[in-house]
């Protein structure tokens, strides 16, 4: 099958954004230019559900489930990974402000040259022999969150002819409530394939996007060592109670 | 005080094999251990082919019905059951758990286990139940009674090795994908 063109992607992204539900906030699994959407993705609409009690509660980590150098990227092998060093900060809170305690973070990325250790990534950039890109860490008793990394390059993939993913770090998330998992992806800011990228764009609302990408923070930045960026995750808890509220009429 | 606004999802991706996986991730118990059973099946699209780069997470109550607040997720000690496990789909989109099957929460509800699906190509990943063929209480659980024709599709079948749950993301027999209330989130 011959792939598309950007500006046929482009033009694609556009329209769906044009027609979508600008308020749901989390992407449209159907967003068809992000092309493996298409099979994977339910057509009947989800049943509302209230969560029953284990939904509420999530698995117990604590600081010794994770060792230091897995929130340090950097120190995981004899030598120093290629790349510009970079410190990702920030909080997990829930919708009301409050810290998301002792709980696991994981993340994963492409190396300096946007290549993926995963043995399925065929970008032809070199390996690093000294980064492996991927880490753990547990929030603090404050929900915030640290770890040392080399900022990612951009990726190459096959949506679409010439389609290249900004680079991003992704991140896997447990709330206080299981119904607050999340997995999403961190980008960099000014970021010129934002417009371009189908899977950044499934989300049709621009502040809703911009909720996903960190901010330059020279306050993180450490003279003669790594440059400092700031992000903050929020796990917003089950709206039941209010929906019933407001006369839901399921 | 104003709520903050929740941060949106994206997809897992295609490469979170070296980074979400860990030892013993899908054995809840060791395999063998009394009173485990085998919970699995196969992940589909909506052309009905397997899909071999899915993660599917378990969360569940303990064989009593109750949640458990123990230590222990990510580094399995062989005796510690939490509740909680992971596993990737393997070429043929198959995954599989040895767990126990865990007791109901309430005098009219059925035991289920929370499933959580993540996918190259989910933008957002999918909450489902799997619930237990030889359970009477289907019959009466309010959830299941609330699906009609659609609730066979959570309803894990009785297999030799244990109890046989297939994930269909779209089409035919679409599985049932549960909204709590977190899907729109403003």
């Amino acid at each position: 099958m011959e792939l598309s063109t950007q500006a046929e992607i482009s033009a694609e992204i556009a329209e769906a954004q044009r027609v979508a539900d600008g308020t749901r906030g989390h992407p449209d699994r159907g967003f068809l230019p992000y092309r493996s959407s298409a099979l994977r993705h339910p057509k009947q609409t989800l049943v509302r559900a209230d969560p029953e009690e284990i939904e509420l509660v999530s698995p117990v980590y604590g600081h010794g489930d994770v060792a230091a150098e897995e929130s340090d990227l950097t120190i995981q092998h004899a030598g120093q990974p290629l790349g510009e060093r970079i410190i990702v900060t920030g909080f997990v809170l829930d919708g009301e402000g409050r810290p998301v305690r002792n709980q696991l973070i994981e993340v994963w990325q492409a190396n300096s040259g946007g290549r993926y250790v995963h043995k399925r990534d065929q970008h032809p950039a070199p390996l690093d022999p000294n980064f492996t890109g991927a880490g753990r860490m547990i929030t603090g008793d404050d929900g915030s969150y640290r770890f040392v990394s080399i900022k990612p390059g951009p990726y190459p993939w096959k949506n679409h002819r010439n389609a290249w993913r900004p680079a991003h770090i992704h991140f896997s998330l447990f709330g206080t409530q299981f119904v607050q998992r999340l997995v999403t992806q961190m980008y960099f800011p000014g970021d010129p394939l934002f417009p371009l990228d189908p899977i950044m764009q499934s989300i049709s609302e621009q502040s809703a996007r911009d909720r996903l990408v960190a901010t330059y923070d020279h306050e993180v930045t450490q003279p003669e060592w790594a440059t400092g960026y700031r992000w903050n995750i929020v796990l917003t808890g089950s709206k039941s109670t209010r929906m019933e509220q407001e006369g839901d009429d399921r | 005080m104003t709520e903050l606004k929740q941060t949106p999802s994206q997809t897992v991706g295609p490469f979170f094999g070296y980074a979400l996986p860990f030892d013993g991730d899908n054995e809840l118990l060791p395999p063998h251990a009394p009173g485990t059973v085998q919970l699995h099946g196969i992940v589909y699209d909506g052309a009905g082919v397997p899909v071999p780069d899915a993660i599917i997470e378990l969360w569940q109550a303990d064989a009593a019905g109750a949640p458990v607040a123990k230590r222990g997720s990510l580094h399995r000690d062989g005796y510690a059951f939490t509740g909680f496990g992971r596993c990737s789909t393997n070429g043929w989109g198959e995954y599989s758990f040895t767990t126990v099957k865990p007791g109901a929460m309430g005098p009219v509800s059925a035991p289920y286990v929370l499933v959580t699906v993540f996918a190259r190509g989910l933008l957002h990943h999918l909450f489902t139940r799997a619930y237990f063929a030889d359970e009477a209480t289907n019959e009466t659980d309010p959830f299941l009674a609330s699906l009609g024709d659609r609730a066979s599709t959570l309803v894990a079948a009785v297999d030799p090795d244990g109890y046989r749950f297939d994930i269909r993301l779209q089409g035919d027999d679409e599985t049932v994908f549960i909204d709590f209330g977190m899907d729109a989130v403003g």
